[in-house]
């Protein structure tokens, strides 16, 4: 498959993992940050870790969306099928988070609401259309990726006067989360060592450019590179992090530019700016209220803002007594170290978020056949990697690549 | 002299379904007489008696037989490829055939919904006669029940098949044993992205069609070029995909498995409809291929016999099992890492981003 295959070639990948471990600083243990739950989802589906030098450790972010979604917005969206009598159209892996009360989406639509998984926001709208007796709500959740389809929703809705429409608005934004687990990772005494490098969501930047990552490169002074989901693309965003770091560079590099400008969609950004506002303060799962943060329709929307229309009270609900997932957000803790850990949390029941998406690090830990460290019972047990078993070294970047060498890095 | 004389011919049409179809009463012997049998005609279902009485299996002594059961809920009914009519004759003759069995005759059980158009029913039935026919395998009884309009989904059908089993062969998962190769008879997940394609809040434009077929007559082939005991099990990965067959294989015979990801087929078009929906190919159902469990010095032999079968052109070696106590499923990635093969909890849903 073209734009897909290429960046998966196994040779090329040696290669840049036999430069990597060349380049890696030595008698120092590095802890980068995948902010992104689809670049922890690509680290476990092709096993990149394995490819990386011993001394760096990759730390899971945040940005997974339904691990960070409180449990609060669930449990409106569940009052919304069953208490109002609407049809709740989400993403797929919104279905099974826990919610309150052992509910869940799933648990809803089985007991009778109306709760259907849809592909984008214009599904939504088309239900909304096709059922004009009936309230539909959209449960929109993502970070600046998937915002720009909800306010285009938003905006159709209200130009063709789509009455019945609504959208529950959790759209979450990345660089206040960011901020966040970065200044976390450095306070004194933390449960674990300051993070050296971000890598910076690639999606994300397609919409709002690579320039707001140069601006929080510069703020929290630590390097970001901008990277892609394919195997070669997390390589190459590693690398650019280990010569930013040799540098002592606090700087953001594009290592995307096939798909991340410097400013982004700027379309997308306007049409968001205008049919959406920040909300004064988002209860973040995990990272707790961070100001400015989320995201939900401005007042000329209100009709369709679901939280308005229906008068919805968002309550703050505590996470599960024993589950890790706040620390495992904000990067203190691995999955491991959580007691419920492939025990009573395991993705086919899972009682914290991280297990739920694919994206979630608990989930993508699971498929890696780590085990729990302090579970009772048989302890850690990790599918063997293999690190480059007979493979020849190969100097980089002779002969290669169809990579290009990000602009602003010398090769 | 039919007992539905007196009733206007059913209108296959535009007529639809009620709930008299399934009253026992003439208006069912209308349908079973006029939509069913038609479709399906037989000696022994013609007979419309409470049973099909069948000539017991011929000698060799010992031979036993095999009984498997399917329930058939596919949405939408019609995709590309086939529909529940030939899904439900491949998806027991199949189940049947995963035993080393011979299939024999099968029985289909129909829950009909009130107001399902007769044409469309009359398309299913149709299909199912046809796909028996091919196969060889004919439907010797049946049923059809009416549920009130909004209890069902259109049609539901439940299917039984019978074969045969020579003396002396056992397939069971529980029978592979570490050392044993994994071959493929073909790629893996089309039935499961055709349908996908098919669904109305996710459907997408794709040339992908099911792979639906009886494999009746690949097992006949594999079994027959390796001596008996040589194939430990055998099995298809429908619901579930690849991933959970692997995975029930594990169980059943407490062995780890290794699999090479670049070594399992997997079409252009699935791959690029599990990339757009966040879904693994592993975990998608087909409905025309299987897996078999051979012992390591059969294994050469068994692949040229899948290959040489019009269903198993694509066959490919994809792994072994191997001795583990955790029993551990596990993938060689295309990047040389070993990774878990997750066994999905429940249906598959689409990621978000």
């Amino acid at each position: 498959m073209k734009h897909v295959e290429e960046y998966r070639d196994p040779a090329l990948a040696r290669a840049l993992a036999e430069a990597l471990a060349a380049e890696a600083p030595a008698g120092r243990r590095l802890r980068l940050m995948e902010f992104c739950g689809g670049h922890t989802h690509v680290l476990a589906r092709h096993g990149v870790g394995a490819l990386l030098p011993s001394s760096v450790e990759m730390v899971h972010g945040p940005g997974c969306p339904v691990c960070v979604l409180p449990i609060g917005h669930i449990d409106q969206a569940i009052a919304l099928a069953r208490d109002h009598g609407a049809v709740v159209c989400t993403y797929g892996d919104t279905m099974r988070v826990p919610a309150s009360g052992g509910m869940s989406l799933q648990q809803a639509r089985a007991e009778g609401a109306d709760v259907r998984v849809i592909g984008s926001p214009a599904d939504a709208l088309r239900l909304a259309r096709a059922q004009p007796g009936r309230e539909v709500v959209l449960f929109a959740i993502g970070f600046e990726t998937t915002t720009p389809p909800t306010a285009l929703a938003l905006q159709a809705a209200a130009a063709r006067d789509i009455a019945n429409f609504s959208v529950l608005c959790c759209h979450v934004l990345t660089p206040p989360a960011i901020a966040h687990v970065v200044r976390a990772s450095r306070e004194p005494g933390g449960a674990a060592a300051p993070l050296d490098g971000l890598i910076g969501p690639g999606h994300v930047a397609v919409v709002t450019g690579a320039a707001p990552f140069d601006r929080l490169a510069g703020d929290l002074r630590i390097p970001i590179a901008v990277a892609g989901f394919e195997p070669l693309d997390l390589l190459q965003a590693v690398r650019v992090l280990l010569r930013l770091i040799a540098e002592g560079r606090a700087g953001s590099v594009n290592a995307y530019p096939r798909a991340v400008s410097a400013s982004g969609n700027r379309r997308a950004q306007a049409l968001v700016d205008e049919v959406l506002e920040p909300r004064e303060t988002f209860e973040w799962r995990g990272l707790g209220a961070l100001p400015r943060s989320a995201l939900r329709p401005r007042e000329a929307y209100a009709s369709h803002d679901a939280e308005r229309r229906f008068g919805l009270p968002c309550h703050a609900v505590p996470d599960p007594p024993a589950c890790r997932c706040a620390a495992v957000l904000r990067g203190v803790e691995t999955p491991a170290q959580c007691r419920l850990f492939g025990t009573a949390c395991t993705p086919a029941h899972p009682i914290g978020p991280c297990m739920v998406s694919a994206e979630g690090a608990c989930a993508a830990h699971h498929a890696r056949g780590v085990r729990s460290t302090r579970a009772e019972g048989p302890g850690e047990r990790v599918a063997p990697l293999t690190r480059l078993d007979g493979v020849a070294p190969m100097n980089w970047p002779d002969g290669a690549a169809p990579l290009t060498w990000p602009d602003g890095v010398a090769s | 002299m039919s007992w539905s004389d007196g009733l206007p011919p059913l209108d296959l049409r535009r007529g639809r379904v009620q709930l008299g179809h399934g009253s026992g009463g003439r208006l069912a012997r209308q349908l079973v007489e006029q939509l069913f049998l038609p479709a399906l005609h037989n000696p022994a279902l013609a007979a419309l008696d409470d049973g099909a009485v069948l000539a017991a299996p011929a000698a060799p002594a010992g031979q036993r037989l095999v009984l498997a059961t399917d329930g058939h809920v596919v949405e939408p009914l019609f995709f590309p490829g086939g529909d529940i009519g030939s899904l439900a004759v491949h998806g027991t003759v199949n189940d049947v055939a995963m035993m080393g069995a011979t299939p024999l005759a099968l029985t289909a059980s129909f829950v009909l919904e009130e107001g399902f158009a007769l044409a469309d029913l009359r398309r299913v039935v149709g299909s199912m006669g046809q796909a028996a026919r091919a196969v060889g395998v004919p439907v010797v009884a049946g049923d059809t029940k009416v549920v009130q309009r909004g209890k069902g989904d259109g049609v539901f059908i439940a299917t039984t098949g019978l074969g045969t089993l020579p003396d002396g062969r056992t397939l069971s998962a529980a029978r592979v044993r570490a050392g044993d190769v994994l071959l493929l008879s073909g790629p893996i997940g089309r039935h499961g992205a055709a349908i996908l394609s098919r669904r109305e809040s996710l459907g997408f434009d794709t040339e992908l069609v099911s792979d639906t077929a009886p494999l009746h007559g690949l097992t006949a082939g594999l079994l027959a070029a390796i001596p008996e005991g040589a194939v430990r099990a055998l099995r298809d990965p429908t619901r579930g995909g690849l991933a959970a067959l692997l995975h029930e294989f594990a169980r059943a015979a407490q062995v780890g498995i290794e699999i090479d990801e670049a070594a399992v087929p997997v079409p252009a078009p699935v791959r690029a409809a599990c990339e757009w929906l966040g879904l693994e190919p592993m975990q998608l159902a087909s409905e025309g291929v299987l897996v078999a469990a051979v012992s390591p010095e059969h294994a050469d032999t068994a692949l040229h016999a899948l290959r040489a079968h019009p269903l198993g052109r694509d066959a490919a070696r994809i792994g072994h099992a191997i001795r583990d106590p955790d029993r551990f499923v596990q993938m060689r990635t295309a990047l040389g890492a070993m990774r878990l093969v997750d066994w999905p909890a429940a249906e598959a849903l689409p990621r978000i981003c």
